[in-house]
């Protein structure tokens, strides 16, 4: 009987933080070629493809595109898009494809051009402009000016008032990912700061300081999923992908049902039990921090902490180099790279780190990483539970 | 419950387009009322307006609000490039919580952003928006 376990077994990453000279398909593609040449798999080997699109433009990088711009003879097919945390999604539907034998072999890709092609202003930018017609949900939401960075704001409000956390244990988090991003020498940002500098600079949406906030770049990756007995004759040691569990609450903002709770509080338990692991077990963790408050809440709900703990969690160290539970290794979208939905380097670093290729930010003997993304405003939580050995 | 609608020179904010199933909603907001659904099958109230109840998937009829609520979470909007917002920063947009149970966004206008709390007690207005719409606007309430 094949060993049908579902395994990632090979990562790419293209350029970033800033690739001025990359559109989006050039994103995609040189992180698959990356991805290939960091496996041993031939593209046409490739049977199932999974993708959620980057690319500003309709048709051009959905999955259907891309199986046609790579003519993919694909048993498999898949275009979730749950926002940033698409790809943990794609994780979790890729495993299932995987184990019931529709496929093989997975490619998984995404690719954005965001900051060279529009600049900073995404996330104070508004998701509207005055005088449009706006219809469906937005329009409830758009004649108010709210933006990206105060739609986190108002979890982070609610959470403060709650629990009493404090501006100062939200700045620990963006802290201690800035002391991996000086590790990682592609991060946007390298330089240490201290939980004053971020209490200290611009206030963007209250209580949201400007490095509160992650970093708006360039930037693709890719991986390719397959199963362990193909995996055996492949360059690299697979990682395994031991449970994966995705859930939604809402998607616009204003429909968010606790501005202290994420789906992470029911997608994390599923994933922990297929993994048949708990929190403690983990040895890293990846989080889509695009805000200080992402990460706190994804802590509490994942279990890492209590509900309304997170703060204090925070502030005892944990997640810094050296501690219990490193977190964001790679610098994050903090302070090394956002480019639209981030998800996908979440995925990447975990397996680096089960690899053991993690460089000067490598985890002691990490044999257990979880990956967390979300997507939209605090809407679409996936978690990935990978391992280095075998289930 | 009629509240005030104010008129404005210009409306230059995104402009709401009604559809079949929200336009009660929008014809009240301008008469100066809020309304929101409640299911005539299960009970339940919802907002924003939908084409079915989403407990029990009835058709929801409508139940018009007091116009009083309060204040869930809100942030203070410091920075906003896109027109005509940038040029009315710093500005507070909230959630809250209608006194009939649903819940949602608006901007509290009418007093110093420092002096915006969890729980504060506020109250709808309207400002005509385009072509005889209206959207509902929030300020402070005597508690």
């Amino acid at each position: 009987m094949a060993d049908r376990t579902p395994v990632i077994a090979g990562i790419g990453l293209s350029d970033y933080p800033v690739a001025p000279d990359l559109d989006s398909m050039q994103h995609h593609t040189l992180a698959l070629q990356r991805a290939l040449a960091d496996s041993g798999v031939a593209l046409r080997d490739i049977d199932g493809y999974i993708g959620a699109g980057g690319s500003h433009q309709q048709m051009v990088d959905d999955a259907v595109s891309m199986a046609e711009y790579l003519r993919i003879d694909h048993k498999y097919i898949d275009s979730t898009m749950t926002g940033g945390s698409s790809f943990e999604f794609h994780v979790q539907h890729g495993a299932a494809a995987i184990r019931d034998g529709i496929c093989d072999t997975i490619l998984v890709t995404y690719g954005s051009n965001q900051l060279s092609r529009m600049g900073r202003m995404l996330g104070t930018g508004g998701f509207t402009r005055g005088s449009q017609k706006v219809g469906g949900p937005m329009a409830y939401e758009a004649p108010y000016g709210n933006s990206l960075v105060g739609a986190y704001a108002m979890a982070a409000q609610r959470h403060m008032y709650e629990y009493g956390t404090t501006s100062e244990q939200l700045a620990e988090i963006a802290v201690g990912v800035r002391e991996f991003a000086g590790l990682n020498p592609s991060a946007m940002y390298r330089d240490p700061i201290t939980v004053d500098d971020v209490v200290g600079s611009r206030m963007i949406a209250d209580p949201m300081h400007k490095l509160d906030c992650c970093v708006i770049s360039d930037g693709g990756g890719a991986f390719i999923m397959t199963t362990a007995e193909r995996a055996a004759d492949l360059r690299q040691p697979p990682a395994y992908v031991l449970g994966a569990a995705g859930a939604q609450t809402h998607w616009n903002i204003s429909q968010m049902p606790d501005y202290t709770v994420t789906a992470a509080a029911k997608a994390g338990p599923i994933a922990f039990e297929r993994a048949g692991v708990t929190p403690a077990d983990i040895d890293t963790i990846q989080f889509y921090d695009s805000f200080t408050i992402t990460a706190l809440l994804l802590l509490e709900d994942l279990g890492f902490c209590p509900k309304g703990e997170g703060g204090k969690f925070v502030a005892e160290g944990h997640l810094r180099r050296g501690g219990a539970l490193p977190l964001n290794t790679d610098g994050g979208g903090l302070s090394s790279c956002h480019p639209g939905m981030r998800g996908i380097f979440l995925i990447v670093e975990a397996v680096r780190q089960l690899r053991g290729q993690g460089g000067d930010a490598q985890v002691p003997d990490c044999k257990l990483a979880l990956a967390c993304g979300s997507g939209g405003w605090l809407s679409c939580m996936g978690t990935v539970i990978l391992g280095s050995e075998a289930p | 419950m009629s509240a005030d609608v104010v008129e404005v020179e210009e409306w230059a904010r995104p402009i709401p387009r009604p559809d079949a199933t929200s336009a009660p909603y929008w014809e009240a907001a301008a008469r100066g009322e809020l309304v929101v659904q409640e299911c005539p099958e299960c009970g339940r109230r919802q907002f924003y307006p939908r084409t079915v109840c989403t407990q029990c998937g009835a058709d929801p009829g409508w139940l018009t609000c007091s116009g009083r609520g309060s204040v869930h979470t809100f942030t203070v909007i410091r920075q906003n490039h896109a027109k005509p917002f940038r040029e009315e920063l710093p500005y507070v947009v909230a959630m809250v919580d209608l006194e009939e149970g649903p819940r949602m966004m608006g901007n509290l206008t009418g007093c110093d952003p420092a002096e915006v709390h969890i729980g504060m007690p506020v109250e709808v207005y309207f400002v005509r928006a385009d072509e005889g719409g209206a959207v509902p606007f929030w300020r402070p309430r005597p508690g």
